[in-house]
């Protein structure tokens, strides 16, 4: 990756903190890109629970954002989340959580993060919103012509930011069954390349992963995790990066540490967000929308 | 907070020298355990606390330990009894790397 055009990419983050890229303008492509009539919305990080000045009213702003969704003319096809949905992976977090994204009127998918796995290997939030079909957390399904891919990156321990031998071969297996000419869209919660490993914005053994993705004509990848929009391009699989529905992270290399980043007043609501998502006949037509 | 640490000392049956005393303590520091490495006696209540905006844990890679998530300022204490060397992390920042050296 270039360091200018990631800097590019995450400005958005700096000092001033609401140049936020919004708008009909697809980050990947041209919106008069031939539709394929459906889409999906991705929210990511809501974390519910957390309570401090870069955003003290966290559910709050997942029901906007919920409310938002709920509103669009044409309701997607699913909403998925990738991750963080609590805090700190206590049942009251989820129970909450899991409450206010039960007011969506589309169906829902869920990815965990590392704050939703913390102390009890994902216990509590395989009770919460687990699937019967996906005993280890990842799954795949077609819809639309696509087939869609939700990753595990992330772990209670030494394994977080992996993937692992068992659902790389998982992947192998699953990818195989499909001809390079056919979309390949993929949901994880850490990125899956190496956005910044300084901060374990990363994917150890991503390259795996995007090694075997790397056949097919058009991928893309939806992560979390940092908060904060960036996009990435490497061959045929396009990588973008979510805004929080809570609150910001600094941008790459812009502070001592990752971590909550609290702006000045009134501008949190225009870092936070959620993202439609799409699919046309080339590339998926990505537009962030911030709540503020 | 010093009644719940004396209640957690006399249910962990810690013979209490000055109860007054604070226990070693690891800051959990702007993503670091400080200090890294503390070395105690066998038998000492040891605090982690955590000075960060963002959660973490203080996990021993043997699992004899765990402190699962720590909210700002949220603190756990765990007495350690047997002599040797305990590496841990935090399991949400695995760079996030300490050593506790317990001496007979």
């Amino acid at each position: 990756m270039k360091r200018g055009s990631f800097l590019e990419h995450v400005g958005w983050t700096g000092a001033a903190g609401s140049a936020y890229a919004l708008g009909t303008d697809g980050v990947f492509a041209p919106a008069s890109a031939a539709t394929m009539g459906m889409s999906f919305v991705q929210i990511s990080d809501s974390h519910i629970g957390f309570a401090r000045p870069a955003n003290d009213h966290v559910a709050q702003t997942l029901m906007e954002t919920v409310q938002r969704i709920n509103a669009l003319p044409n309701q997607p096809a699913f909403v998925v989340h990738t991750g963080d949905v609590t805090h700190l992976s206590k049942p009251a977090q989820f129970d909450l959580a899991k409450q206010i994204l039960g007011e969506l009127r589309a169906p829902l998918l869920t990815l965990p993060g590392e704050h939703d796995v913390i102390g009890d290997g994902g216990a509590a939030f395989r009770e919460h919103f687990g699937r019967a079909d996906a005993p280890h957390g990842w799954f795949s399904f077609d819809r639309g012509g696509s087939h869609f891919i939700a990753l595990v990156n992330v772990s209670d321990g030494e394994a977080f930011g992996t993937l692992g031998p068992e659902q790389l071969a998982w992947l192998r297996a699953d990818l195989a069954a499909h001809p390079r000419s056919t979309p390949i869209v993929v949901f994880g919660h850490v990125p899956l390349y190496a956005l910044y490993a300084a901060w374990g914005w990363t994917t150890t053994d991503g390259a795996e992963a995007l090694a075997l993705l790397a056949r097919f004509d058009a991928v893309s990848v939806f992560n979390g995790h940092i908060h904060q929009i960036v996009t990435h391009r490497e061959g045929n699989i396009r990588f973008a990066t979510a805004a929080a529905t809570a609150y910001p992270q600094p941008a790459p290399a812009s502070a001592p540490q990752p971590g909550p980043l609290t702006l000045p007043p009134g501008e949190l609501l225009h870092a936070i967000g959620y993202r439609t998502v799409q699919l046309t006949s080339d590339v998926p037509v990505v537009t962030d929308v911030p709540l503020g | 907070m010093k009644a719940a640490l004396l209640v957690a000392l006399l249910a962990l049956g810690v013979p209490i020298r000055g109860a007054a005393a604070a226990p070693p303590t690891v800051h959990i520091h702007n993503y670091a355990f400080v200090p890294a490495t503390l070395t105690v006696r066998a038998g000492t209540l040891v605090r982690f606390v955590n000075d960060d905006e963002e959660p973490h844990t203080a996990t021993a890679l043997d699992k004899s330990f765990d402190s699962k998530g720590l909210d700002t300022n949220d603190s756990y204490t765990y007495t350690f009894t047997k002599p040797g060397t305990i590496a841990y992390l935090c399991t949400m920042h695995p760079m996030m790397r300490g050593t506790i050296v317990v001496m007979k």
